[in-house]
C-alpha cells in the first residue's frame, strides 16, 4: 500500500492503496465517483475513459502509480452542471439506451472536439471508433458529436 | 366510450403504507445517493397520496409514476410511465418516474423478455391511470357538490365548466384517497392520446451523460464488501480442490472458499438454467484486491462430462441435417411428391456460431442476506424467478426477501438467468455481511448462457412457372430445436414440411435477443431471395405473391398460422414505396427482408455502399408495424439499435470451444460491431393502425441479417450460409 495525492476533478484527493491499482478501481471503489464504468479491463472497449492532462485515456490500464501530477478529470467533473456541450447534445439526441458505455463515449468525444472543434464525419468515427456500444448507439453518437462540435 | 374492469389486485389500493416496505426502503436509500438537481429539490412536495401502487400524486400535483419492469435499454423506464400518465392526464414535465421493486401483490410480470412489456402491460397501466383520474373526479365532484360526469380534466386540472371551478389534482389528492375504488373505468378514445405517441427522451438521460449511479455495479454500501467468483475453465468440469490458504494472506482478502450455488435440494427455476453448482469465491475489500487473489489462486478442476470442441458441434449439427425426424413438426400436401415434379430446386443450408451476450455491464448482484433477511439490489430481468429461487435455497420465505432492480446495463436475455444474484446471496449468507459480487468481463463471457448453435437446412421446388410448390425445412440447434413450423411461408405452400432436431451440449446456452429469430430469419430470408432469383421474379414480388396466397387461399387452417399475412404484406409493400425499390438504379447493391416475431412486423432494405476495402452498410429502410407506438423517439432508437446489432454478430461476432473451454474472453478476441462498421443511415417507418401496442426490443433485429446477406450476394456475386460473415470467404484457389 501506498499514498497517493491526486488531482481529480479539481480536488485534491488521497487515496492508500496497491500501487498497481488502476485508475477505474481508485476512482470507483476508494473515492465513490462511479461514472467510470468497468467494461473489458483490457483497453478494448472503452467505458473507462477519463482525461488525464486533457487526452482521452483508459482508466483501466492506468496504474495510480504513474498518475502523479497530472490533472484527471472523470465524466463527474466534465461540467458543473451537466452542462458541457457534449453533454447537452448526447441529451438533445437521445443517445443513450442502456446508457452503460455513454459516459465513456462522452469523455472519448469531449476530448476529440478540444483538440479537432470542426471534424468531417470520417474523423468521428474513427474518433468514437475504440469505445464499443453492444446497445448500437453508434448512429446517435456521431450525430450528437457532430451537434457538439457546431454548437 | 371503453369501459373497463378494474383487474387490478386489492393490494394496489392500499394507501399511503408505501411500496411494500422494505424494498422501496431499499431503493429509496441507493437512490437517494443521486444527486438532485436544485430545481428537483425546491419543487417536491411536502406531501404524497397513494392512489394505486402505481402512482403517488403530491400536494403540489407532481406525479410520482412507478415502472414496475426491469429497465434493460428497451426505455420502458419512459414508456411504461407514459401509459399510466396519458389516462390520468397529467402533463408530462409534472412525472417523477421511479423503478419499482419487486412487488407481485401490485404488479403482475415484472420481467423483460420476450419484447412482451408494453404489450401485456398496456391494459393494467392503462387502468392505473383511469382509476386514479376517476378517483380525483369522484373527489372533486363530492367536494363541489356537482355530479362527477360533469367534470373534465386536461395536463393535470380538473374543471366543472358550468361552475367555473378548477383544481389541480395535488389539490383533490388527499379527498381521493378516501373516493372507492369503481367496479370499471373509462379509459381515453386513442385518438385523444396526447403523450402516447410523442416523443419523450429517456428519463434517466440527465444521470446517464453526467456518470450517477444508477447500475448494479455502481452499488456502494457501508460495511460493504466485493466478491467475485472462480468458475470452471472448461463446460464439463466441476471444482476439485484449491490453495486457498495461500491466498486468504494477501491483501484486502477476507476470505476465500468453495461453496454451492445450488445445492441438490434447490427448486430450480427456469431462470437458474445455465447456473453452475459449485463455485469458488474471493471476497475482499475491493475489486482490484479480489482480481489479485483471483489470479494467485490455483484450483484443480476435474472432468465430469465431455469436453466438446467447435468442430464435433459442427460434425453432430451437419449430421442432423441428412436425418429425417420420426415425427414431422408440421407437414401440409405431399413434398416428396412435388419435388419429383418439380421444374427447379434450391437447396441450402446455414450456418452460425455460438454468441456471448456481452451485456456492457458484466453480471454482478448486491446482497445482504442475514437470518432475519435478506435484500437484494441489482441488475436482473426475472426478479419473480429469483425471489422462488431465493425462498428455496435460503430458506427463507418470500416476505423476508426484498428484490429491487437496478437499470441495467444491457441484458439481450442474459440476465434472464440470475444465477449472479443466487451466488451473491448465499456468498452474504455465508459472510454475514453485506457484498456485491462483481463478474470479470472474462468470468461474464466465459461461463455464459450462450445463443445456441445452429444449423438449418432449407430446399425449394418450383414449378416451370416460377411458382413455389414444395418447401422443406430442417433444422437443429444445440439445446434448442429452431423451427417455428408455423410461421411464414406455412400456409403459403400447398406442400410443406418442417422437421426440427435438437443437439444435447454441455455448454450452457438459453435465449439470447430474439431466440431463433435472431438465426432463422437471415437464413430464411436469404434463402427466401435464392429460390426468388431462381423462379426469376423480384425478390419483393415473389414475396407478396406468397403472402396474398396465405392471405386469399390459405394452405391449411389460417388460425394455426402464427402470423398475419396482411400486416406482414403491410410492412413489404411500406419499405418498397420508401426505399423506391423498383428504382434502384442508383449503382448500390440492395437487399431486401421481411419478418415477423415477438408480434411485430418489420420488413427492411438495405444498401451497401461500394467503395475500396470490403462493403459497408449504407442506408438501411425499416417498416415497422407494431401497433401503437408509444414513443416514437425512442421506438426508432430501438429499431436501430437492433438493425447494428444484427449487422454487427452476423458479420463480426463468433464464441468457439476447444475441449470445453472457450477460445474468447475479452473484446480483443471477441469482435463487437464498433462505430465505423455501422451503417451510414436508418430511416424507420412505423403503420398508423391504431392497433394495440407490442414488442420493439427484438424485433427488428433477425430479418436485418437476410437484407445484409442478400445485399452481399449482390455486391460479391457470392451467397452466405455461414456466420459470422466475415470469416465465410471462398477457399483459396491455385
Amino acid at each position: 500500500m501506498a499514498l497517493f495525492t491526486l488531482n481529480i476533478n479539481g480536488k485534491k484527493q488521497e487515496v492508500d492503496v496497491d500501487p498497481t491499482t488502476p485508475m477505474l478501481w481508485v476512482l470507483r471503489d476508494h473515492l465513490n465517483l462511479v461514472g467510470t464504468k468497468y467494461g473489458c479491463g483490457i483497453a478494448q472497449c472503452g467505458a473507462c475513459t477519463i482525461h488525464l492532462e486533457g487526452t482521452a485515456t483508459r482508466a483501466c490500464m492506468l496504474p495510480v502509480s504513474a498518475v502523479g501530477n497530472q490533472a484527471i478529470t472523470t465524466i463527474e467533473g466534465l461540467s458543473e452542471n451537466g452542462d458541457h456541450p457534449v453533454q447537452k447534445a448526447w441529451l438533445e439526441v437521445d443517445v443513450p439506451q442502456c446508457g452503460y458505455c455513454q459516459a465513456g463515449q462522452i469523455m472519448t468525444a469531449a476530448a476529440f472536439l478540444e483538440k479537432n472543434p470542426n471534424p468531417t464525419e470520417e474523423e468521428i468515427e474513427m474518433a468514437m471508433n475504440g469505445n464499443i456500444c453492444r446497445c448500437g448507439t453508434y448512429l446517435r453518437i456521431r450525430k450528437a458529436v457532430k451537434m457538439a462540435a457546431n454548437s | 366510450m371503453t369501459l373497463v374492469k378494474t383487474k387490478i389486485g386489492r393490494r394496489a389500493f392500499i394507501r399511503n403504507t408505501g411500496l411494500a416496505g422494505g424494498g422501496l426502503v431499499l431503493g429509496f436509500n441507493w437512490l437517494a445517493s443521486c444527486k438532485m438537481t436544485p430545481e428537483q429539490v425546491s419543487s417536491l412536495p411536502k406531501e404524497w397520496f397513494n392512489l394505486n401502487g402505481f402512482l403517488k400524486i403530491g400536494d403540489n400535483g407532481l406525479v410520482t409514476i412507478m415502472s414496475p419492469n426491469p429497465e434493460i435499454g428497451q426505455n420502458v423506464k419512459t414508456a411504461m410511465p407514459m401509459i399510466i400518465a396519458e389516462e390520468l392526464d397529467v402533463a408530462w414535465k409534472d412525472v417523477i418516474v421511479e423503478q419499482a421493486p419487486l412487488n407481485t401483490d401490485i404488479f403482475t410480470r415484472q420481467l423483460a423478455g420476450g419484447s412482451q412489456s408494453i404489450r401485456q402491460g398496456w391494459e393494467s397501466l392503462r387502468m392505473a391511470g383511469a382509476t386514479a383520474r376517476h378517483m380525483l373526479k369522484e373527489a372533486a365532484a363530492k367536494a363541489w357538490e356537482v355530479p362527477a360526469g360533469e367534470i373534465t380534466t386536461k395536463e393535470g386540472q380538473l374543471m366543472h365548466e358550468a361552475s367555473g371551478k378548477l383544481a389541480g389534482y395535488g389539490e383533490m389528492a388527499s379527498a381521493a384517497t378516501a373516493i372507492e375504488v369503481p367496479e370499471e373505468v373509462e379509459l381515453k378514445d386513442i385518438n385523444t392520446f396526447s403523450i402516447i405517441g410523442t416523443d419523450k427522451k429517456n428519463v434517466d438521460g440527465p444521470k446517464i451523460v453526467t456518470g450517477q449511479p444508477l447500475y448494479g455495479l455502481d452499488i456502494q454500501r457501508e460495511g460493504m464488501l466485493t466478491a467475485m467468483i472462480v468458475h470452471p475453465p472448461a463446460f464439463g468440469m466441476k471444482y476439485k480442490s484449491m490453495n486457498a490458504e495461500s491466498v486468504k494472506s494477501m491483501p484486502g482478502i477476507k476470505d476465500v472458499f468453495h461453496f454451492e450455488a445450488y445445492t441438490d435440494e434447490v427448486e430450480k427455476q427456469w431462470s437458474d438454467g445455465g447456473g453452475i453448482p459449485e463455485l469458488v469465491a474471493i471476497v475482499g475489500n475491493s475489486t482490484w484486491e479480489c482480481m489479485q487473489a483471483k489470479k494467485a489462486l490455483q484450483v484443480e478442476w476435474e472432468e465430469i462430462s465431455k469436453l466438446e470442441s467447435s468442430a464435433y458441434h459442427d460434425e453432430a449439427l451437419a449430421a442432423l441435417m441428412n436425418k429425417p425426424t420420426e415425427q414431422p413438426a408440421r407437414k401440409d400436401g405431399d413434398v416428396e411428391a412435388a419435388f419429383k415434379k418439380a421444374a427447379k430446386i434450391v437447396e441450402s443450408t446455414y450456418t452460425a456460431p455460438y454468441l456471448a451476450h456481452n451485456t456492457m455491464e458484466p453480471m454482478n448482484f448486491f446482497a445482504h442476506v442475514t437470518p432475519e433477511k435478506a435484500e437484494l439490489l441489482g441488475p436482473i430481468q426475472t426478479p419473480e424467478f429469483l425471489e422462488k429461487t431465493l425462498v428455496s435455497r435460503l430458506g427463507m420465505p418470500a416476505e423476508k426477501i426484498d428484490i429491487m432492480m437496478t437499470r441495467m446495463g444491457g441484458g439481450f436475455g442474459r440476465r434472464l438467468y440470475g444465477t449472479f444474484a443466487v451466488e451473491a446471496a448465499v456468498i452474504s449468507q455465508k459472510m454475514n455481511a453485506p457484498v456485491k459480487l462483481v463478474y470479470s468481463r472474462e468470468d461474464d463471457m466465459t461461463q455464459g448462457t450462450y445463443r445456441p448453435s445452429y444449423k438449418i437446412k432449407y430446399k425449394a421446388g418450383l414449378d416451370e412457372k416460377g411458382n413455389l410448390i414444395a418447401w422443406h425445412v430442417r433444422g437443429a440447434g444445440t439445446n434448442d430445436d429452431l423451427v417455428w413450423e408455423n410461421r411464414f411461408p406455412a400456409g403459403a405452400v400447398d406442400n410443406y414440411l418442417a422437421e426440427k432436431h435438437v443437439l444435447q451440449t454441455n455448454v450452457t446456452t438459453g435465449a439470447w435477443r430474439a431466440p431463433r429469430s435472431n438465426f432463422i430469419a437471415g437464413a430464411e430470408q436469404a434463402f427466401m431471395d435464392e429460390v426468388a432469383e431462381a423462379s426469376g421474379k423480384d425478390p419483393i414480388e415473389f414475396r407478396l405473391e406468397l403472402f396474398d396466397r396465405a392471405i386469399n387461399n390459405p394452405v391449411g387452417d389460417p388460425k394455426q398460422n402464427d402470423y398475419d399475412p396482411e400486416r406482414y404484406a403491410g410492412v413489404l409493400k411500406l419499405v418498397k414505396e420508401k426505399s423506391n425499390w423498383n428504382g434502384m438504379d442508383n449503382g448500390k447493391s440492395r437487399g431486401v427482408s421481411a419478418y415477423f416475431c415477438h408480434d411485430s412486423y418489420v420488413a427492411q432494405v438495405l444498401d451497401l455502399e461500394e467503395g475500396s476495402g470490403a462493403p459497408r452498410v449504407g442506408k438501411v429502410w425499416c417498416a415497422v408495424d407494431c401497433g401503437i407506438v408509444i414513443n416514437p423517439l425512442s421506438a426508432k432508437n430501438q429499431v436501430e439499435g437492433g438493425i447494428v446489432d444484427g449487422i454487427g454478430h452476423s458479420t463480426y461476432s463468433a464464441m468457439t470451444f476447444t475441449d470445453g473451454k472457450p477460445n474468447q474472453s475479452n473484446f480483443d478476441t471477441y469482435r463487437l460491431i464498433r462505430n465505423t462498421e455501422a451503417p451510414k443511415e436508418v430511416e424507420t417507418f412505423f403503420v398508423d393502425n391504431g392497433i394495440d401496442p407490442t414488442g420493439l426490443g427484438e424485433p427488428s433485429l433477425p430479418p436485418i441479417v437476410g437484407a445484409l446477406a442478400n445485399a452481399l450476394y449482390k455486391a460479391t456475386g457470392r451467397r452466405h450460409y455461414s456466420q459470422p460473415f466475415i470469416n465465410d470467404r471462398p477457399p483459396l484457389v491455385g
